[in-house]
């Protein structure tokens, strides 16, 4: 078995038993992707040196005494995130040449727990895009199949775990952006509650929306990861206050899910939803009833408002924080002559066609006149799908279901057609309006792609979350399968 | 015709506090070198986030309660939108539909008139924008000032005249300096204001159309643009014309409004809640612990120096204008308890006469003053108890002023104790008399007033130590000999 293809608590335990070096590891990932890294164009950028160095260091470290959770463990991190001195560029053109000089509350988090930083992954530009089509770079493979795409906008980092070329990658999700790629390559993605993970030095997308949240081989890793980056943070006024839990001990207390309820959401199960898809998500449904767990029907029924909602409240958003993109202080400037001609000549070069598309939509729905039927509306609609979820959980203690329609989508097929490629979001959205927690994990293959089983648990439930998969993914052996490409 | 002018006032001041508005750089911009005062958050770098000052909150809850208005405790931070290379994020984060203060008021004191009510409509919390340099055909720009916490105080459209515009800067100024909250500097741009200005219909009393003016940075400037602009736009309408709704801005130099821009309204600024901010809902008890801990405003004060000390309006407005003479006048009186003869009215003459004459001459500030308020009261009783005659407290004063030195022991070295002796002061009037034949003829032949001249002489011949009162009295008793 190859270095690279550990999992982190795998890898921990033969680090801490001194069986490998964080080097090894490190130059084990390296290599892979040296041999794959062509075909799958995962990573925006690679600092092989820089990892080796971390790698030394945390070897050191360990010759010291040290045992941090993740001391030694090679990671991507999605280019969304700031990290100090690595150029950042949310797969932007506009940021291309930008070197931040601080570090996202949850990169200082890595590097307290020891992680060694492999390269930054890909995403749509400004994380808007499902399917990694979107960076202004290139566009990610999906190793199930590379003419396929990996999902997006979290498709590097959802790519380069089922690739083997990072033990774990960080991600963000505004609307389903870790736990849609996690679905499309077979991985594991977690969706913190809003909140849970300082969002400092997350280049936003939609404020009251985004979280950052681990892309891992196995469910016990989303924990550990999950673990090192919550907590409240003095630096992002939106975290909460709540302590950490030892999500990894509360995720395997028990070994069936006896007495746990589950709820099915009738709205779910709609027209759209692939009907092998369905099949697999139904048998995954069995398999939790086999392990003890109390199936009951629920109603989320505000659903169908989550699309409408998600893309008045984002771009909203959008609209304000991608203002800050002017090429006055840094990223792209062009030489527009005068003060407004530099800022539009600027903006036009350095944002794409989708982002775009996006600041105009939230401009609109802010604009006088308009505020009202639009973005006021939204949040209203938005207290009730809140309001759905918390009458769901008074019911029951996690709700399953698809986390995408369809498995992955060839390549181009949806490009030209924005609306199709909103709907991607359609079971994943309504989570972020309603700041509950929920991931992803593999629970089938329909024509050979994988399919992701969505759990989905009330603010703050993590560990309940973690808990039902880790029973789930200890039964089955999905999580297990590895890609035949590359 | 005569439009009566219809003006509401929007100030933006400065907080004086340590940090920024939302991150942790020094809030202390004016003076320092160009962009040193920043940081990834007022830099509006990617990812960057803003968190609350809750100084910033404090200092505008008291403004809030010193112009009488209800504290909001629910509260919500808003963006508002738009382009400007000053403004890092593109939106500056400030307040819109859930201010911290709102309804108010505050009483001012033209000139030439009575007092007044100025109702306050709102005061919400915002951030400063950077500044821009203009250089030849580039633009700098310094972003130290950028997220800087600002105070906006919006007024009903309350006042009537350039002189009640001018009453009201002054009184929230003053306000501002009393609670610590800001320096209220002007010319620093501490404190900068905005009119909303718009001149009624005699005949059917209709509001005419609003035009705003900016750019207004000293006090004389709020009076001499308001002033302006309601003659330009009362010959606007003479002429049959109609008022455009526009910024105007005020050209210092050459005394008149231009016009800046023709305004969009304020629906064009995409107001929206502020998502990276979760509202501030502020607990009723530090409200009222605020409202405790406010100092002793002007206007209690001025009713307090009224009834308690009997001085006149004008005495005690004069003496509470800044809270410092204020603070200093209260310490003198503290100290003249012992002695009852030294009353606030002297007090109050003394500093709003000769301390105030010598910190002018000498640009000083009472903050730096040598003279200890004991020391004052002391001079009053040396001229309570015929020591000194005024002419030489005064010239004991001054030396006071200088050197903060005791007034007895001035008063020992430069030998200016009163002669009071009738004796030694007869001698001296005999002799003036015979200095003098000319005028003393005068006299005598009715000329009533040139005792005056005689006494000066006697005066000059004691070199200002004899007790005026009393040498007239010896030189008329001569002279009618």
């Amino acid at each position: 078995m190859e270095l690279y293809s550990l999992t982190i608590h795998e890898a921990q335990a033969k680090l801490r038993q001194g069986e490998i070096s964080s080097v090894e590891l490190t130059e084990s990932v390296l290599a892979r992707i040296g041999a794959i890294e062509d075909k799958v164009r995962a990573y925006i950028s690679l600092q092989p040196d820089l990892a080796l160095q971390m790698a030394r260091s945390a070897d050191e470290r360990r010759a010291n005494g040290e045992d941090k959770p993740l001391l030694g463990i090679p990671i991507g991190i999605k280019d969304a995130i700031i990290t100090q001195g690595v150029t950042t560029t949310a797969g932007s053109k506009m940021l291309e040449n930008f070197v931040p000089p601080f570090d996202a509350t949850a990169v200082t988090k890595l590097r307290q727990a020891g992680a060694v930083f492999i390269g930054k992954t890909n995403t749509d530009e400004f994380t808007m895009g499902s399917s990694t089509e979107h960076s202004a770079f290139h566009p990610t493979s999906n190793p199930w199949d590379l003419r396929c795409v990996p999902g997006g906008s979290s498709g590097g980092s959802a790519a380069a775990v089922a690739a083997d070329e990072a033990l774990a990658t960080l991600g963000t999700d505004t609307g389903g952006s870790i736990r849609q790629p996690a679905s499309f390559c077979g991985v594991v993605g977690l969706k913190p509650t809003y909140g849970r993970v300082s969002r400092y030095g997350l280049i936003a997308h939609g404020s009251s929306l985004d979280q950052i949240g681990p892309l891992t081989k196995d469910v016990e890793d989303a924990a550990i990861l999950l673990g090192q980056l919550a907590g409240q943070d003095p630096r992002d006024a939106t975290t909460l206050p709540a302590p950490v839990p030892n999500y990894v001990a509360e995720m395997k207390e028990g070994t069936d899910l006896k007495g746990v309820k589950v709820g099915v959401p009738q709205e779910y199960f709609i027209e759209g939803l692939d009907a092998n898809v369905e099949k697999a998500i139904r048998a995954a449904i069995n398999q939790l009833a086999d392990l003890g767990a109390e199936i009951v029907e629920i109603s989320l029924p505000h659903t169908r408002y989550g699309i409408p909602v998600y893309y008045l409240v984002a771009t909203a958003e959008v609209s304000a924080n991608l203002s800050r993109y002017d090429g006055v202080r840094y990223g792209l400037r062009a030489d527009g002559g005068d003060m407004w001609n530099t800022f539009r000549q600027s903006r036009e070069a350095g944002l794409g066609a989708e982002v775009k598309r996006r600041i105009m939509l939230g401009t609109y729905a802010l604009s006088a006149g308009y505020y009202d039927a639009y973005y006021l509306k939204a949040q209203q609609v938005r207290a009730l799908l809140r309001q759905d979820f918390e009458q769901a959980f008074e019911q029951v203690q996690v709700i399953v279901c698809p986390t995408t329609p369809t498995v992955a989508f060839e390549m181009g097929s949806k490009m030209n057609d924005p609306l199709k490629m909103y709907l991607e979001d359609i079971f994943t959205v309504t989570l972020n309006l309603a700041g509950v927690c929920g991931l992803s994990l593999p629970c089938g293959l329909v024509n050979g792609m994988p399919v992701g089983l969505q759990i989905v648990g009330p603010a703050l439930g993590e560990s309940a979350i973690l808990q039902v998969a880790y029973q789930y993914e200890q039964s089955t052996a999905w999580h297990a399968q590895k890609p035949p490409h590359p | 015709m005569e439009y009566k002018p219809v003006i509401g006032m929007e100030v933006h001041v400065e907080l004086n506090t340590a940090s920024k508005m939302f991150c942790g750089c020094s809030a202390e911009a004016f003076g320092a070198a160009p962009n040193t005062h920043t940081c990834p958050v007022c830099l509006a770098m990617p990812g960057a986030l803003p968190v609350i000052n809750r100084q910033a909150v404090e200092n505008t809850i008291k403004l809030g309660l010193a112009l009488n208005c209800t504290i909001q405790p629910h509260n919500v931070f808003a963006r508002k939108n738009y382009f400007y290379p000053d403004l890092p994020k593109g939106y500056q984060i400030s307040q819109y539909e859930l201010p911290l203060c709102l309804s108010g008021y505050v009483e001012v004191e033209p000139e030439g008139s009575g007092s007044k009510r100025i109702r306050i409509h709102r005061v919400h919390l915002e951030e400063d924008t950077g500044k821009l340099m203009h250089v030849g055909s580039h633009s700098l720009v310094d972003l130290n000032r950028a997220g800087v916490p600002l105070m906006e105080i919006v007024t009903e459209a309350d006042i009537h005249s350039a002189a009640e515009a001018f009453a009201y800067v002054s009184k929230l100024r003053q306000l501002v300096r009393y609670l610590g909250i800001s320096s209220g500097d002007m010319e620093k741009g501490a404190m900068r204001c905005e009119v909303n200005l718009s001149l009624t219909d005699p005949q059917t009393g209709k509001w005419g159309t609003k035009v705003e003016v900016k750019n207004l940075n000293s006090f004389r400037a709020v009076r001499n643009a308001i002033a302006y602009e309601i003659e330009r736009q009362a010959k606007v309408l003479d002429g049959g014309g109609k008022i455009q709704q526009v910024t105007m801005g005020w050209d210092e130099g050459r005394g008149i409004t231009v016009l800046q821009r023709v305004k969009e309204g304020d629906t064009g600024y995409r107001y929206f809640p502020e998502p990276d901010l979760p509202p501030l809902n502020l607990e009723m008890a530090w409200i009222e612990e605020l409202k405790t801990k406010l100092p002793e405003l002007p206007d209690t004060k001025v009713a307090r120096y009224m009834s308690a000390y009997e001085l006149t309006p004008k005495e005690a407005a004069i003496l509470t204008e800044d809270q410092l003479v204020a603070d200093y006048f209260d310490s003198v009186v503290k100290a003249a308890q012992p002695y009852p003869a030294v009353t606030p009215k002297l007090i109050s003459n003394w500093l709003t006469g000769e301390l105030f004459r010598l910190l002018g001459e000498s640009n000083g500030e009472i903050s730096q003053l040598k003279i200890k308020p004991v020391q004052v009261v002391a001079l009053i009783e040396l001229v309570n108890n015929k020591t000194l005659n005024q002419p030489a407290a005064k010239q004991v004063f001054g030396v006071m002023f200088e050197t903060g030195r005791a007034p007895q022991e001035i008063v020992e070295e430069l030998g200016l104790q009163q002669i009071s002796n009738s004796s030694d002061l007869a001698d001296i009037a005999r002799q003036v008399i015979l200095d003098n034949p000319q005028p003393v003829e005068q006299f005598k032949k009715g000329k009533e007033t040139i005792i005056k001249f005689l006494v000066g002489q006697l005066m000059k011949a004691t070199r200002g130590k004899a007790h005026p009162q009393l040498a007239e009295q010896l030189l008329r008793e001569q002279l009618q000999k």
